[in-house]
């Protein structure tokens, strides 16, 4: 019977998402009306026609009032209708989908190198602890969190793509294209986004094994003469992989959001770079659709690693 | 109070960068060799006597730019840092001692907002807002708010229960004496390493910003701006674009030396209540 509990805090944390979800559309939805003028004038600008601003205001709906819009949208979007592009006039669901895949499939393959990586790492830096391992490690963990994805992003450039000429500069993929040229088109966007949240991750992997070690049960271990490394793998890492798995959650929602730069850099045509394009033609139909899957794959991503952490608390899935 | 021989080789040096960018900042017209956008050679113009840096994209000295960069880059950073701890220990101490329903309302909303990547809704906010200095200061500072509003309410409601509060509130104290001279002193230290951090973060926002062309916009610049205009020059195996990105990760990475140490020193001082 130990289902029955679980079960109930992980429908309860899918519906409190949802809820959150919701409250996130209007906020993003009231984030584009913050302005005392109304949207038409700053998409126009200063020169607008009057015509053109009736036109575009007509078009926008925004003779009616910001709630009525706000579920008229809402409504749309719960339907899978984005709406449509000012600028480009084309549906923004069918332009967004492709772009969607690809921005996944880049922050995909960063995750499976970057998480492994920062386990084993962590892992390093705490049976080396204080040692010359851990100090490279955090120092490393310093430098990383204090560089902007851009300043990596075009030193690999131009190390890796202009002057070595291993990698393409622009990880131009499209449809029907080889796997394999796919994969060697993202290498460096997706070095980018590994070293950007390696260090984070690192960092939480081992402050959590750290947590563990100083429990009594540890203590234990080490007085009846067991390794190092035995005790980490045998004792410590079991109790620390619901920590990690939080911090692996929490650190691929950062990566869905660095994605956004690492795109613009390499000209990869994912859901970042739609964004930004649009962010400056002031499109607000696009820039709220995508804001709002950009705050929805987060919600999720963090609501997945809050699940994960319930599950693998063994004091949960056994409860008295 | 301060130790100069105590203090360790990674923060002096995190130190005396830190220092040489603020004066930079402050100086920037005495010190450029240049005008910021003056014309003053060919496009990209390699690192020369005349030129240290060389030039940028449209011919003018990057080390000018640079520093005047600096100027800018720094300006804003502050000044959104500012308003960002401003806002959010006000509204962080006044939640903790008032309670109730504005501690609700608030905690509630900034938990909303908190939930959206800050990146992402600054681009919302920024696609219908004048792209102007002013808008940036102010959307950087109220998002950013949200982390510093968390640690004051947090170290507010830590302090409220402490018995030289309670007796200025039965003496009758009003609410700005109790957030300002009892709360405001002792909650300094834990905050103010964290006042490097939300720097740090203001300037890799801005960075980020202006580097996908909705910061500081052209003529002026700042060093993400800088990194934007001359990025194309990348592919044909020219740096120009790679130093203001250095100077934005030197800049971060010595500000972080300084808070790191800042923060172990008052962890230390704190004793046993960690």
């Amino acid at each position: 019977m130990g289902g029955s509990p679980i079960l109930r805090m992980i429908s309860q944390r899918i519906a409190l998402g949802g809820g959150l979800l919701l409250a996130v559309s209007a906020l993003i939805f009231a984030g584009t009306q913050i302005l005392p003028g109304d949207v038409a004038q700053s998409i126009l600008g200063q020169s607008a026609t009057p015509e053109s601003l009736a036109n575009l205001r007509e078009e926008l709906g925004l003779n009616q009032p910001a709630i009525v819009r706000y579920f008229v949208w809402l409504g749309g979007v719960m339907t899978g209708d984005l709406g449509t592009a000012l600028t480009t006039r084309q549906d923004i669901a069918t332009t967004l989908l492709p772009r969607l895949w690809n921005t996944l499939f880049l922050a995909f393959w960063a995750a499976i190198v970057s998480v492994p990586l920062a386990i084993l790492l962590g892992l390093l830096a705490v049976r080396y602890r204080n040692g010359p391992i851990d100090k490279a490690i955090s120092g490393f963990a310093l430098a990383s969190t204090s560089l902007p994805e851009f300043f990596i992003g075009y030193l690999l450039i131009f190390f890796f793509a202009v002057k070595m000429q291993w990698f393409p500069s622009i990880s131009t993929v499209y449809d029907g294209m080889p796997f394999l040229e796919k994969l060697r088109a993202i290498v460096l966007p997706a070095t980018v986004l590994v070293l950007v949240v390696l260090a984070h991750m690192m960092r939480m992997t081992r402050a959590a094994i750290l947590n563990v070690m100083q429990s009594a049960y540890i203590e234990t271990a080490e007085l009846k003469g067991l390794g190092a490394l035995d005790i980490i793998r045998k004792h410590a890492f079991p109790n620390a992989i619901a920590p990690i798995v939080n911090v692996v959650m929490l650190n691929l929602a950062f990566l869905v959001v660095g994605v956004v730069v690492v795109e613009v850099i390499f000209v990869y045509p994912g859901m970042g770079q739609y964004l930004v394009d649009h962010v400056a033609k002031r499109d607000v139909p696009v820039v709220q659709a995508v804001g709002l899957i950009f705050a929805a794959v987060y919600i999720s991503l963090n609501i997945i690693a809050d699940i994960a952490a319930i599950l693998a608390n063994p004091r949960l899935r056994h409860p008295k | 109070m301060l130790d100069l021989k105590h203090i360790p080789a990674g923060a002096l040096l995190g130190l005396i960068i830190t220092a040489l960018f603020l004066f930079t900042a402050i100086f920037a017209p005495l010190l450029a060799p240049y005008g910021g956008g003056q014309i003053v050679g060919g496009v990209w113009e390699p690192m020369n006597a005349e030129h240290w840096l060389g030039t940028d994209n449209l011919g003018r000295d990057l080390l000018s730019r640079m520093i005047y960069g600096a100027r800018i880059t720094i300006f804003i950073a502050v000044l959104a840092t500012a308003l960002s701890f401003g806002m959010g220990a006000i509204l962080g101490f006044t939640a903790a001692v008032v309670g109730g329903w504005f501690d609700t309302i608030m905690s509630r909303f900034v938990d909303l907002l908190m939930s959206i990547p800050t990146l992402i809704f600054g681009l919302v906010v920024l696609s219908v807002l004048p792209s102007t200095v002013v808008t940036l200061i102010l959307v950087m500072g109220i998002l950013d708010s949200t982390r510093v509003y968390r640690l004051s309410r947090a170290v507010a409601a830590d302090i409220n229960v402490m018995d030289f509060v309670e007796a200025a509130k039965l003496r009758g104290e009003g609410m700005g004496w109790i957030i300002f001279r009892e709360i405001l002193p002792n909650a300094l230290s834990p905050l103010i390493s964290e006042l490097g951090l939300r720097f740090i973060y203001a300037v890799l926002f801005l960075s980020a910003l202006s580097f996908l062309g909705l910061g500081v916009q052209p003529p002026s610049a700042d060093w993400g701006g800088m990194v934007k205009e001359n990025k194309e020059g990348i592919v044909f195996g020219i740096s120009a674009a790679l130093i203001p990105a250095a100077a934005i990760a030197a800049l971060a990475i010595s500000v972080n030396l300084v808070a790191d140490w800042i923060l172990n020193r008052t962890t230390s001082l704190k004793g046993g209540r960690g």
